[in-house]
């Protein structure tokens, strides 16, 4: 999903940060209110953000024959709301734009939007969702996870044919090609990365609890 | 007792949906197992070959060791940070109960 620094026209690096701006400053001070709020959860926001630094530095082999990226949003969006995530997968991108050469400053806008943005959004989305229908915890969070992650990379796709519409199949075309290599690539590991995000769940709910119930990811507690 | 086998046999699904493509797709070195980012790169220039990226990173890792050793970082600060949080947790779970079990006695 790493648009690689200058791939993108101007203009187009230009609307994607504008676009990706707001939800970064509105982030940043949701951070600020949570940390005031739920000073105990501050060690859970930082493995949350870890998470996504370590799925996201993992590019692992795809049925394509490619290999990808997970995004590892979905799980600290599901815990403290897409606004946090936005902010937290916005601090991987500069890491890894500035250091690995991977992604880059023009694009940062761009993959921001898709993976800080549109990841983290659609997570939440999907996890509320699920538990309206009483979804069990695990599975809403498995739907969550898995659509954030495949969502980014249909993005990237989106916003590739957006800016190199193909000269004779014009937008439809070039989204075709790019949803082939970014989208389809990314089914498997999508599963994986629903997977993965359950098992952290389960974990949390089996040594986290207070925390799940101060961020009411669990219901309080009846005590009995 | 559930979860832990049910965490079990995620970790083993996890491992499979990497391992099978590895084992069952073959092809030339360098045209096979490539990353989607670069593929994505090189499609703009399939559909815009007068394309000339306007701005390059101001640092690129001067090699694939420098490269790797760099995502190594990454993944080993992220899970070192995870690690520490459970380790946390799992000991103040467990003195927890004990001092439920001592407090029951």
């Amino acid at each position: 999903m790493h648009i690689m620094e200058g791939y993108l026209p101007v203009a187009h690096c230009i609307a994607w940060g504008a676009a990706s701006a707001p939800f970064v400053a509105l982030g940043i001070r949701r951070v600020q209110r949570t940390m005031k709020s739920h000073p105990q959860t501050k060690l859970l926001l930082g493995a949350a953000g870890a998470y996504a630094f370590v799925l996201s530095a993992l590019k692992m082999p795809s049925v394509t024959g490619s290999c990808s990226h997970p995004t590892g949003i979905g799980l600290g969006a599901v815990l403290f709301g897409p606004l946090t995530m936005t902010v937290l997968g916005t601090i991987v991108l500069i890491f890894q734009a500035i250091l690995l050469a991977h992604g880059g400053l023009t694009t940062l806008g761009a993959n921001v939007f898709s993976m800080a943005i549109v990841g983290s959004f659609v997570a939440y989305g999907i996890y509320k969702l699920g538990r309206r229908l009483n979804m069990p915890l695990w599975l809403s969070v498995f739907l969550a996870a898995s659509i954030s992650d495949l969502a980014t990379y249909a993005t990237t796709a989106v916003q590739l044919a957006w800016a190199f519409p193909d000269p004779t199949s014009g937008f439809l075309g070039a989204a075709t090609k790019f949803m082939v290599i970014y989208a389809v690539t990314q089914v498997p590991l999508a599963i994986s990365e629903g997977l993965l995000t359950v098992l952290v769940m389960n974990m949390l709910t089996s040594y986290s609890r207070s925390e799940l119930v101060e961020l009411t990811v669990l219901p309080q507690e009846v005590k009995s | 007792m559930k979860k832990k086998w049910a965490n079990i046999l995620i970790l083993v699904a996890v491992v499979l949906i990497s391992a099978v493509p590895l084992l069952l797709i073959h092809g030339k070195e360098g045209e096979i197992f490539q990353g989607s980012d670069d593929q994505g790169t090189d499609m703009i220039t399939k559909i815009r070959p007068d394309y000339k990226p306007w701005f390059h990173s101001l640092w690129t890792p001067p090699s694939d060791e420098v490269e790797s050793l760099l995502f190594s970082l990454q993944a080993g600060l992220g899970a070192g940070v995870i690690g520490y949080y459970f380790g946390l947790r799992r000991g103040q779970a467990r003195k927890g109960t004990q001092a439920a079990s001592h407090a029951s006695d």
